[in-house]
């Protein structure tokens, strides 16, 4: 069965350029590498090229504005996958820092906490006050939401959102959608966004023009992945639905800790690695927990995506970048836990 | 027969009678998920209830024990009980009073669903 699954999800990826390598598989390579993938979307049809991480001068030079999205950092996980999830979403942010092409925002698309402690939620607001980008939107993960039905993640990070922390904002002629799936789940389902968001949603998009490049963004993937492990939102295709007329639209989730692509017509769908730890690709593991890796590959499994919004063409480039090479361990970071 | 035996001989017949007697009276008694302690035990393991189906009689406590190394809920589907939510090695408990199904999920991954059922 899981071999049937696979071959389904490598079906949807296609080998663009016909020289035996697909999408998947290129993305691996790349990973691995530790290189970063530029992925530009030039009226829907993707084109890619690999560039090294420390040039990135084509992207550079025509892009109107960058921002990274940045995810799962789990503060307060303390397990073996990870004993210092603070150190890696510190080194995660020094990267975001160190990017030449300054981002205008960051966004972080949910579980910034594993337990939703206060003392977590400080933690995680402490390393990101060390980001040089101040502008900041979150939208919550499951496990920001375990203890109130998420009435303390709202406190801090709800300003100007309805419902369960949804919201849309405009920039310099993006529209973005932050979506909350985490909410109310209901027994046997993946993700949920309901009635009211939905409705919210329709009414939020109606009358914009259709050439206005689209950002949604989520913690559960809004595109079904992998339902064994809840990987999907259940009523994600009615806002599918609403963004279909668009010329660009872009779907930006987190949640299963490894980047998943996939493009559909217009919409382009994009998973973020995790600041924490990694998890299994589907179906090769019992669960979707938290996936051990020797330590000095830890760096390369965790990541940040930086997305540029290319004027000409008008699209959207996503780079994924891992926090660090090959047998590199960071300093501070190795060694036992309570880095700086 | 030796005297120890005879003892053995007569003892084990009256115990036999009572254990017969106690398995035709008891309409409870099935072949698997069988608890009649006043305790039984659910793991939380693999993102998993196990067993996912127990059967316990009016007034047991079910225990659940996670052994993932991420927290997870237990939830009544019916609103009967719901769990803080328990890290690695968490206990949640609840005495089941009254007769029924009680089917539950854990609330932060709701692909993982059991049941209990008392009888």
């Amino acid at each position: 069965m899981p071999d049937k699954k696979q071959d389904l999800i490598d079906q949807k990826l296609q080998d663009l350029n016909n020289d035996g390598v697909d999408r998947r598989g290129f993305l691996k390579c790349m990973a691995w590498a530790g290189t970063g993938l530029v992925w530009t979307l030039s009226g829907g049809i993707p084109v890619s090229r690999a560039f090294a991480k420390s040039s990135g001068k084509d992207v550079d030079k025509s892009a109107d504005f960058s921002f990274v999205q940045i995810s799962d950092s789990h503060i307060g996980f303390n397990k073996p996958a990870n004993p210092d999830v603070t150190a890696t979403l510190q080194t995660a942010i020094n990267k975001i820092n160190a990017i030449p092409h300054k981002p205008d925002f960051i966004i972080h698309t949910g579980d910034l906490s594993q337990l939703s402690k206060p003392s977590e939620f400080d933690t995680l607001d402490q390393v990101l006050r060390g980001a040089s980008a101040k502008q900041i939107y979150f939208v919550p993960g499951e496990h920001d939401m375990l203890t109130d039905n998420g009435e303390q993640y709202l406190q801090r990070y709800g300003k100007g959102t309805k419902g369960s922390g949804w919201s849309s904002f405009d920039h310099k002629g993006v529209h973005f959608v932050g979506l909350v799936n985490v909410a109310n789940l209901k027994a046997g389902g993946m993700g949920s966004l309901g009635h009211e968001q939905l409705e919210w949603l329709e009414d939020d998009l109606k009358g914009r023009s259709a050439s206005t490049p689209i950002v949604l963004y989520a913690h559960i993937p809004l595109w079904t992945i992998y339902p064994d492990w809840g990987w999907g939102t259940d009523d994600s295709e009615q806002a599918l639905s609403y963004v279909k007329r668009f010329g660009s639209v872009t779907v930006l989730n987190g949640h299963i800790h490894q980047i998943m692509q996939k493009i559909e017509g217009k919409v382009s769908f994009h998973t973020a690695m995790s600041t924490a730890f990694p998890q299994p690709a589907p179906g090769t593991a019992p669960s979707a927990g938290p996936m051990k890796v020797p330590a000095d590959q830890l760096q390369q499994v965790l990541g940040i995506t930086d997305v540029n919004y290319l004027v000409s063409g008008r699209s959207l480039a996503i780079v994924d970048s891992p926090l660090g090479a090959s047998g590199s361990s960071a300093s501070g970071n190795g060694g036992g836990p309570g880095g700086s | 027969m030796t005297r120890q035996n005879v003892w053995v001989a007569s003892l084990a017949t009256p115990v036999m009678i009572a254990v017969l007697l106690l398995l035709l009276g008891s309409p409870n008694v099935t072949a698997t998920d069988q608890s009649s302690a006043a305790n039984t035990e659910v793991k939380i393991d693999n993102f998993s209830f196990g067993p996912q189906t127990v059967t316990v009689p009016v007034g047991a406590t079910v225990t659940w024990t996670n052994r993932d190394d991420i927290p997870h809920t237990v939830v009544s589907t019916d609103g009967v009980f719901k769990s803080k939510v328990r890290d690695t090695d968490e206990k949640f408990s609840y005495t089941f009073t009254k007769a029924g199904t009680y089917p539950y999920f854990c609330s932060v991954h709701p692909k993982m669903t059991g049941t209990i059922v008392v009888q």
